[in-house]
């Protein structure tokens, strides 16, 4: 006897099940603009490198006419795959059955699939498309974003962890993107709230659209939610594969070396800063002019814009980039600013990537708004993931290093391993401007022309506190440097830490300011 | 996202002026204003369900001045301070949104 039989058996099978909702349904996903869910697995992952699992899983719902229907695969795809030839766990929900449902059989190959990923240590990519809870499976959908966000959380800081929102992601499923490390959205395709715009007019009156409340644009530059924005899903792939690039597998291997490149640049750093400390310049100049082959990925470009975040990479290795940008807000500190930051840095420190922090801020944002949003709570945060930090921290002070702001961006005094300044570094309690109307306050109210004397004390504080040289002397900065010397100096500080040892103190976990 | 290179702004942070862009929530901030504490405003969008004071009536603190229903809630409005009612701006059966002022009253 012969498998034969068997063996045709088995593919007709797989064909039809692999179909998902049918040619209409595909048919219908095609004219929303979207990939089916097979396409995109098959786009990010390396060719035939994809293997799927729980092809065959069937729904269990008894309730509802459920019975009858067949749901192939129950709305969702999993497998393991490569990307650049190293494993990667996927699941990606397929619209085309019951609207990417989720129902009990789809939460547990999902977490099949997540515990996989968490067992053997390789990151996890979530494709999310799903009209929500299936409603005929009542609490057991419930149960199953339970589980899901469980696994999140687990895996957090574990091994990397990257949503794709390509389709709905609404109410409860929202949750699992917001725990995981990236999360990527695509211009008319992402959409992500917890209440729907109909919810919202029926309760509250308010008419707006899904795009306005809850697309890509909305994640990317407002709510920051979203750290990736595309303008097609083959750009979101992208960008992808090149993040893949730049992160460990887990938390306790170091990222893939690349071959050492120069930067590309040939702008001198010193020619890019203007010496006023008030007048802007672009940062990303800067990171490009001593990053390995001037290359910045940025991350939330859109989101607090005020600070700039990103992996780059010195003599090969990744580092991660956080910077002030005195083009936009004058590259203040805010709620905002401070919440990109202090996530980011809390990644790089769970995945030992080393943290190089570019300074010139003028202090915090003034106002009410800001105040009352939180600017003592969200601030706190980048103290907090500074402090807690143990990977190799460097620090260089461009410009201006003011007050709060001079302590909160990887000073000394959070233990930073490396603090550099630029000799036109300004470290001071404050800018000039405000110190001297405090200090001098009295002199300038009874001069004769008190504006003149208010410029003269201004510089008066100007030639005694502000440059890099009191802050030198007392060892709170290492070496003053000239700039050409930023990116020789930061990746010697690079070799130095390479076997950076500390210890914290023991505890469960620390209570940061959430 | 930051606004275009060429279009700079001013900022001003402990008497310095920075030149800088501004981004669209910076300039979508509102002003804080001083609350008026005579205007009862709706602090939830909902539906009236009954007003149960009049002009002129004089009301004790922690009393309640109507019920407005809102997310399946029925939610006793109370009066923030001792004094009288001035005017009423809603009645029942009226949908009112976020931030409509719903009664006028003023202290004793």
């Amino acid at each position: 006897m012969s498998l034969k039989s068997n063996i045709l058996e088995l593919r007709k099978r797989k064909e039809e099940v692999q179909k998902g909702g049918g040619d209409e349904a595909i048919e219908k996903q095609a004219q929303m603009g979207k990939l089916t869910a097979r396409e995109r697995i098959l786009a990010i992952l390396d060719e035939n490198s994809f293997h799927e699992y729980d092809l065959f899983v069937e729904h269990t719902a008894r309730d509802f006419g459920m019975e009858t229907k067949v749901l192939h695969g129950d709305g969702v795809i999993i497998g393991t795959g490569t990307i650049y030839n190293k494993p990667v766990c996927i699941f990606a929900q397929d619209f085309t059955v019951a609207g990417g449902s989720l129902g009990l059989m789809h939460a547990q190959k999902i977490t099949k699939i997540m515990d996989h990923s968490l067992k053997m240590r390789v990151p996890l990519i979530g494709i999310n498309d799903s009209g929500g809870a299936r409603i005929q499976e009542g609490v057991s959908s419930l149960a199953g974003y339970g589980e899901i966000f469980f696994r999140n959380t687990l895996a957090s800081g574990v091994i990397p962890q990257i949503s794709v929102i390509l389709g709905p992601c609404a109410g409860g499923a929202v949750y699992s993107p917001a725990l995981t490390d990236f999360v990527f959205v695509v211009e008319n395709i992402s959409k992500m709230f917890i209440t729907g715009p109909g919810v919202i007019k029926s309760v509250l009156g308010e008419d707006i659209s899904m795009e306005e409340l809850g697309g890509a644009r909305v994640h990317a530059e407002i709510t920051g939610n979203a750290h990736f924005y595309a303008q097609t899903e083959q750009e979101c792939f992208d960008q992808i594969k090149k993040l893949i690039t730049y992160i460990p597998w887990n938390n306790e291997e170091r990222s893939l070396p690349f071959p050492s490149k120069p930067p590309k640049k040939s702008k001198k750093v010193e020619r890019i800063v203007p010496a006023d400390p008030r007048i802007p310049y672009d940062m990303r100049d800067i990171i490009k002019a001593i990053t390995d082959g001037s290359e910045f990925f940025e991350i939330m470009e859109h989101f607090a814009p005020n600070i700039l975040i990103g992996f780059g990479r010195m003599e090969g290795e990744t580092v991660g980039f956080v910077a002030n940008q005195p083009m936009v807000l004058a590259g203040v500190l805010d709620t905002d600013s401070s919440d990109k930051a202090a996530r980011f840095i809390r990644y790089c420190d769970a995945f030992n990537i080393p943290i190089v922090t570019l300074e010139d801020l003028p202090g915090y944002l003034p106002g009410v708004d800001q105040e009352h949003a939180g600017v003592i709570r969200h601030g706190a945060k980048i103290l907090y993931a500074y402090s807690e930090a143990t990977a190799p921290k460097i620090t260089v002070i461009l410009r201006k290093a003011y007050g709060g702001g001079y302590i909160a961006m990887n000073s000394r005094h959070l233990r930073a391993d490396f603090v550099f300044a630029w000799p036109a570094a300004e470290i001071a309690v404050m800018g000039p401007e405000g110190a001297a109307n405090i200090v001098f306050r009295k002199e300038i109210m009874e001069a004769e022309d008190p504006e003149s004397m208010r410029l003269q004390k201004i510089q008066e504080y100007k030639e005694k506190f502000a440059n890099p040289y009191v802050a030198a002397a007392k060892g709170y900065i290492d070496e003053v440097i000239e700039p050409e010397e930023t990116r020789q100096r930061i990746l010697h500080a690079l070799k130095v830490s390479k076997n950076k040892n500390v210890s914290m103190p023991r505890k469960k976990h620390g209570i940061p300011p959430f | 996202m930051s606004e275009d290179v060429n279009n700079y702004d001013h900022l001003i942070i402990q008497g310095a002026k920075y030149k800088t862009t501004l981004t669209k929530k910076y300039k979508a901030r509102k002003a804080w204003k001083l609350p008026n504490q005579n205007l009862i405003y709706s602090f939830i969008p909902g539906t009236v369900v009954e007003v149960l004071v009049k002009p002129g009536q004089k009301v004790k603190q922690g009393e309640p001045l109507m019920v407005l229903e809102a997310m399946k809630m029925h939610n006793n409005v109370l009066m923030p301070f001792d004094g009288e009612v001035v005017k009423i701006n809603v009645e029942p059966n009226d949908k009112v949104s976020k931030r409509q002022v719903m009664l006028e009253v003023r202290a004793k």
